[in-house]
């Protein structure tokens, strides 16, 4: 999963410091692994250095210094650009896709456009495993049918996904 | 209403198709275009107007609106009489449950259709058996339907599909009522014949391992249609 894209998406709605954006994603995204502080101020100093982000004010306080950060327009862009670009099928990729039809959901945007897009890169692979399955021997195929299973798998998780998206758009947009 | 024109080099299109049931409403402006010897999965849930699809584009429904256009030819221009030989020459059928004639042999179940388009007995049951060996039951032929395991009967199902040489075979789950070894091995043999004969597929199946043996998917949701090589 990719934090930056996350974050990103999360200043969709509007600008945050980091502590609320921390909050915001262990909230959303990070049940079993919240992220540590530092893992934000990094990451967005690194959206900040690529135009991503820009700060919108700094508070100052007893403590240190309050960066509240906005998203750019370039840094819209690249949450659009992530957002349409399907996930390379692999077993275990539920957590990125996930975020993304969240993500999807929570800033308006037509996830099931995501896991259609889904859908097709993981037909594109299971066309090239079922055509060497055919050509190949048995060795060949066990190893294409494991892949296959994986894949399908996913699809199936996909599928039911696709068919609770008002449901889980009513429990994130809550 | 101004027709869509059928994309470039199609057998079979579809535009803009309407189809109700009471208060469901089946397909909702579907399109659906289908190149010569493509083979084409409609995928979609239970419920999306997939099969309902696969019946308008075969002419055994009639839209409410939109168009069917086969080979330049519009199938609500044409009577029933001319869409059922329509059928008969030029489609081929696989439903999920091999629908063969219990009381006749496997042999007279794939020679069936040659002999209603006018083929003598013999010619139909030698071209019939060729095909069967295409399928690898030949050796099914003198069996009667309630013989044979649901795997083989489907793969006589398919030789009796592909004995007329259709353009166009039409496939609604197929593999729906078989084991996984069972279903693979039929699409198997009956994309392999579909592609050595020409023909053209239409394969409705909500199964992805299914849709792999496609070239490309279209996906039905709530009635309308999603041509993913275009979205991609």
């Amino acid at each position: 999963m990719s934090i930056g894209h996350t974050l990103l998406g999360l200043l969709e709605s509007g600008p945050r410091h980091g502590y609320d954006l921390k909050r915001a994603f262990d909230e959303k995204f990070g049940h079993d692994r919240p992220l540590h502080y530092g893992q934000v101020y990094s990451t967005m100093s690194r959206l900040l250095k690529h135009g991503l982000v820009e700060v919108d004010g700094i508070e100052a306080g007893d403590g240190p210094e309050r960066k509240r950060y906005a998203i750019t327009e370039a840094g819209i862009t690249d949450v659009a650009q992530w957002l349409a670009t399907p996930e390379k099928p692999e077993p275990y990729l539920q957590s990125a896709l996930y975020t993304k039809v969240v993500l999807a959901l929570l800033t308006h945007r037509d996830a099931a456009d995501i896991l259609d897009i889904q859908r097709a890169e993981h037909l594109r692979s299971m066309r090239i495993l079922t055509d060497r399955k055919r050509r190949g021997d048995l060795a060949d195929q066990l190893i294409c049918d494991h892949a296959l299973f994986h894949l399908e798998a996913d699809l199936r998780w996909l599928e039911l996904t696709a068919a609770r998206l008002d449901r889980l758009r009513e429990a994130v947009t809550a | 209403m101004t027709a869509t024109a059928p994309p470039p080099g199609s057998l079979l299109a579809a535009a803009d198709l309407r189809k109700v049931y009471g208060p469901t409403t089946a397909l909702d402006g579907a399109a659906f275009s289908l190149h010569p010897g493509e083979i084409v999965a409609v995928m979609g849930p239970s419920g999306s107007g997939k099969s309902t699809l696969l019946h308008c584009l075969a002419g055994i429904v009639t839209p409410d609106s939109g168009t069917v256009t086969y080979d330049g030819r519009e199938l609500s221009a044409m009577t029933d009489a001319g869409r059922s030989a329509l059928r008969r020459s030029e489609f081929g059928f696989v439903f999920q449950f091999g629908r063969l004639v219990p009381e006749l042999t496997c042999v007279e179940n794939v020679a069936l259709p040659l002999r209603l388009n006018g083929t003598s007995r013999r010619e139909a049951e030698r071209a019939a058996l060729s095909w069967m060996e295409r399928l690898e039951v030949a050796d099914l032929g003198r069996k009667r339907p309630g013989e044979v395991s649901g795997g083989q009967g489907q793969r006589i199902a398919v030789a009796r599909a592909l004995a007329t040489r259709p353009r166009v075979l039409f496939a609604d789950e197929p593999t729906g009522a078989l084991d996984s070894l069972n279903g693979e091995r039929v699409m198997e043999l009956l994309t392999e014949a579909a592609r050595s004969a020409g023909a053209a597929v239409v394969l409705v199946t909500h199964e992805a391992r299914v849709a792999a043996y496609s070239d490309r998917e279209v996906v039905v949701r709530d009635g309308r249609s999603r041509d993913m090589e275009r979205l991609v």
